[in-house]
């Protein structure tokens, strides 16, 4: 009960925070941190529950057809990732406070970092994959927002486009899978996938791996994962995404949102993993991905595209290594995606810092800044100690497991790996190091001290940083261990120790970090070199191409069907009855099934069906607009006429005042319409009249088949028999509007209601647009 | 656009409330006899576009009293309100409730949701009708 209050509650926040920032208080942020800050907490205190295999879960009905349920469930992995978003979160919060401090808009951001705060621990706890699914596009659609935030720049709205369509998309597909996945195996409830025997590796079930909708439902989950994590080819909306407000790059494109990705395949792991699609397609994928990251990462100059790509280069190992899926590499994986929380979290608020107090993020611009900001200064030496690697903060450990993942495997994978220690080292000293060090360069704005709420973020994590350095085993004991194991689907003891001795990977490691220090000793010159190589064939191309295709498709589809003319639009209608309709009532053999007793036909029915003829003859050949409407009018009596014959009052009524009213509209717009005159060529009227005698006749066909075919017993003897006691009426046409119909009638007035407020648009505003 | 006939108006001032009463009596039988909000929402909507063209569509509003247009949202609201009883009773949405009205010895008639549906279908017709009517009248 209380982790799904915890995940509300979040939501709340995000409705009452415009009130709580509408005069501008400046503890307002501070206050309102609290709430994460107790939701932290709270998670804390379930982690031996959850490392004894004893999860606090809740599960409430929702949509049972669907196999949708409330349902909440805080094993290790899940809390790891909570903490992971309501702990970082609350040192955004409070940041954001100082960074965005005078924005007229901070109510607003708030509100959404809220929902985004929310829909994460949402994906996080979880235990329905459509629930899951709902979170995950919550965060998309957040993540939306969040970019697009300072929304006057046409750059920030193109990027936000990007993130929304890249994950959104990918996160359509997933749904596609999670279905595909649920049809299966017969549930959606991710504990049970786990636990039972047919679904899960680790209980020895190989029953959904072999059903031959197993590979496109994996396809499908793991394009939505490789999108959010923005994985090679998806990867580039990433750094795009960097147009967003610092503290929103910190926290969802650094520290929680991008790991998403991450999550869901090490949640799946266990149902999904253990076949050779799973070990190539993710792990291959990883690998282009860190590869990626950490190449592109050696050009850039900005501070935040700096950290950008070095988190895909992060992204792409923690991916890699779940594809390898063996103890270790998982171990390496998890390990990797909390130290790498703490310092790029860490140094993302560092650069944030920087932006606000020199006014820049250019690092050609910044350097020997230590002076002037030594707080943020000192966070952002010892967090880059721990990106790059050293001991003894966390960092160290982590970069020493993923070594000895590699090494576990081949040597051109450990190669791979050392290429992207090489960039990590190299962009922890260009963030972490160069603004502060060197020769004080001038900035376009005097740099001071970042306030109390913008120095208070880095410092802590940075400090979590070296406290996880000093004490691996009572971390590992808590979070890491129990949290592989769900990974792996099996019970894995994990030791993490500080120092393990002189081994390969310490001395590759000690290797990477000189080569490393090189590296960022000539920057200046190796940038030089690397921003000449273009790419223009990259990803990016291709999706800004398959969305102007996309424009076009739309433009011209839109021009054809919707070419504004009216008779075009009842050309396009009734041919589409007519053939759709035709070709149904074909298949189904309806035209063999016609009475044949004509000799049944009262002359006074015969008289009627040749006045409505006749009528329709007569307003088809009209020579004057009054003529013409006349004639229907009589056609619409006659068919009133019919109703009458037949029993029906209410709708002969009905038809009576209809045809009225049609009388008035007609007097009305009398006035307004054009000279009478033929303004269609001889070809056109040929055309709609073969169109309109096909149309007469397949709806001749149709009601005669309609009558002649008798599907079931006729519903009507129900609303006979029931009308009365049931619903106190003996108009059963009535009764049936009102009562046994009510939800139908309810949706025609309301259809009806918006059909009158169009026509009133369209006559009100015709006359200004043309002044105009 | 303007219609200026003597007989028109004589006429009118006649029709107008006879049809309006008309239009009472129809939505009133309506749910034992031919009739019913639709309907009856269509007859009124006949007299005021008779009104509105013997006089014209301003003095038609006034009459009305009502922005055709809030008309139709009010009719809309009334429809949905009549199915939310049934949800306190703890049936489906829209289901109708019956009672009766009664003065002892004097008279006792049945009434339910269904007719306070059946109002909200005649204010909504009715709403969209004049609305159409009265715009393409003041298409100058």
């Amino acid at each position: 009960m209380m982790i799904a209050l915890t995940t509300l509650s979040v939501f709340g926040a995000a409705l009452v925070a415009p009130l709580f920032f509408r005069n501008k208080n400046k503890l307002a942020s501070w206050l309102i941190a609290l709430l994460p800050l107790g939701i932290t907490i709270y998670f804390a205190s379930l982690l031996p529950r959850a490392a004894a295999e004893n999860p606090e879960t809740f599960s409430f009905n929702w949509a049972r057809e669907f196999g949708a349920n409330f349902s909440f469930r805080a094993d290790s992995l899940s809390l790891l990732f909570a903490m992971l978003i309501s702990g970082v979160g609350t040192l955004v919060v409070i940041y954001a406070g100082g960074y965005l401090g005078k924005n007229p808009n901070i109510g607003r951001f708030y509100a959404w970092l809220f929902i985004f705060m929310g829909a994460m621990l949402g994906v996080a706890l979880s235990d329905n994959l459509l629930l899951l699914f709902i979170f995950w596009e919550l965060t998309s659609l957040s993540s939306y927002v969040l970019i697009g935030f300072e929304h006057e720049k046409e750059s920030a709205r193109a990027a936000a486009l990007q993130a929304l369509l890249v994950t959104g998309g990918g996160g359509l597909a997933m749904l596609a899978g999670i279905i595909l996945l649920g049809q299966i195996s017969g549930t959606l409830e991710i504990s049970a996938l786990l636990s039972n025997t047919s679904t899960s590796l680790s209980a020895g079930g190989t029953a959904v791996q072999s059903h031959p909708l197993f590979i496109p439902a994996l396809i499908l989950i793991l394009l939505g994962a490789f999108t959010k994590s923005a994985q090679f080819p998806f990867h580039f909306w990433l750094p795009n995404a960097m147009a967003a407000p610092t503290p929103v790059s910190a926290y969802l494109h650094s520290a929680t949102m991008v790991k998403a990705g991450v999550y869901l395949l090490a949640r799946l792991h266990p149902i999904l993993g253990g076949n050779d699609i799973w070990l190539y397609t993710v792990s291959g994928v990883g690998l282009i991905t860190m590869l990626v990251g950490s190449y592109l990462s050696f050009s850039q100059t900005d501070l935040k595209r700096l950290l950008a790509y070095s988190t895909l280069g992060a992204l792409g190992t923690m991916t890699m290594l779940i594809g390898l899926g063996t103890p270790l590499a998982l171990k390496a994986a998890v390990v990797l995606l909390f130290a790498h929380a703490l310092y790029k979290g860490a140094l993302f608020l560092v650069a944030g810092a920087i932006d606000h107090e020199t006014g820049t993020r250019d690092v050609t611009q910044l350097g020997g800044l230590f002076r002037a900001l030594p707080i943020t200064g000192t966070a952002a030496g010892i967090s880059a100690l721990s990106m790059a690697g050293l001991p003894p903060l966390f960092g160290f450990i982590a970069k020493e497991v993923v070594y000895e993942t590699g090494l576990e495997f081949n040597p051109w994978l450990m190669a791979a790996i050392i290429f992207m220690g090489l960039s990590t080292v190299f962009v922890a000293g260009v963030v972490g190091m160069g603004p502060f060090f060197g020769k004080l360069t001038e900035s376009p704005k005097k740099p001071h001290e970042a306030p109390l709420s913008m120095w208070l973020g880095p410092i802590l994590l940075t400090a979590l940083s070296l406290l996880a350095g000093f004490f691996p085993s009572g971390i590992s004991n808590l979070i890491v261990s129990p949290a592989v194991s769900s990974v792996a689907g099996e019970a894995v003891k994990v030791k993490l120790a500080l120092w393990h001795g002189v081994n390969t990977a310490f001395l590759l490691s000690i290797a990477t970090v000189i080569a490393g220090i090189l590296l960022f000793s000539i920057r200046n010159s190796l940038r030089g070199v690397l921003q000449k190589i273009e790419w223009k064939w990259g990803p990016a191309y291709f999706y800004t191409l398959s969305l102007d295709g996309m424009n076009a498709l739309a433009r011209a589809q839109t021009r054809f069907l919707q070419s504004g003319t009216l008779r075009n639009y009842i050309l396009i209608i009734i041919l589409c009855v007519t053939l759709g309709g035709g070709y149904s009532l074909f298949r189904i053999g309806g035209f063999d099934i016609l009475p044949q007793h004509i000799s049944d036909v009262k002359f006074y029915e015969a008289a009627i069906a040749a006045l409505i003829l006749g009528a329709a003859i007569a307003a088809v050949t009209s020579s004057s607009r009054l003529g013409a409407i006349a004639a229907l009018g009589a056609a619409g009596i006659g068919v009133a006429l019919i109703f009458l014959q037949f029993g029906a009052p209410d709708l002969a009524i009905t038809q009576f005042a209809i045809e009225a009213l049609t009388v008035i509209l007609f007097v009305l717009a009398f006035y307004h319409l054009p000279k009478f005159t033929q303004l269609s060529s001889p070809r056109a009227r040929i055309r709609d009249a073969v169109i309109a005698l096909f149309t007469g006749a397949l709806m001749t066909m149709l009601v005669l088949a309609a009558v002649g075919v008798h599907i079931s017993d006729s519903i009507s003897t129900f609303f006979v028999e029931n009308s009365l006691p049931l619903a106190h009426g003996r108009n059963i046409v009535n009764v049936i509007l009102v009562d046994f119909r009510g939800m139908d009638t309810m949706g025609e007035i309301t259809v009806l209601g918006i059909a009158g407020i169009g026509v009133y648009a369209l006559l009100k505003f015709r006359r200004k647009k043309g002044r105009e | 656009m303007k219609i200026d006939s003597l007989i028109l108006r004589t006429m009118v001032r006649y029709l107008f409330p006879l049809l309006l009463l008309f239009s009472v009596f129809i939505f009133l039988r309506g749910h034992n006899e031919p009739g019913g909000g639709f309907i009856a929402g269509l007859v009124a909507s006949a007299a005021y576009a008779l009104y509105s063209i013997a006089s014209n569509s301003i003095e038609a509003r006034q009459v009305l009293g009502v922005d055709t247009r809030l008309l139709i949202g009010i009719g809309l609201l009334i429809a949905l309100c009549s199915g939310l009883p049934a949800i306190f009773a703890g049936e489906s949405f829209l289901t109708g409730l019956w009672g009766y009205l009664s003065i002892p010895g004097v008279f006792k008639i049945e009434i339910g949701t269904p007719v306070l549906f059946d109002i909200g279908v005649f204010l909504a017709v009715m709403g969209v009708t004049l609305t159409i009517i009265f715009a393409l009248e003041e298409v100058e």
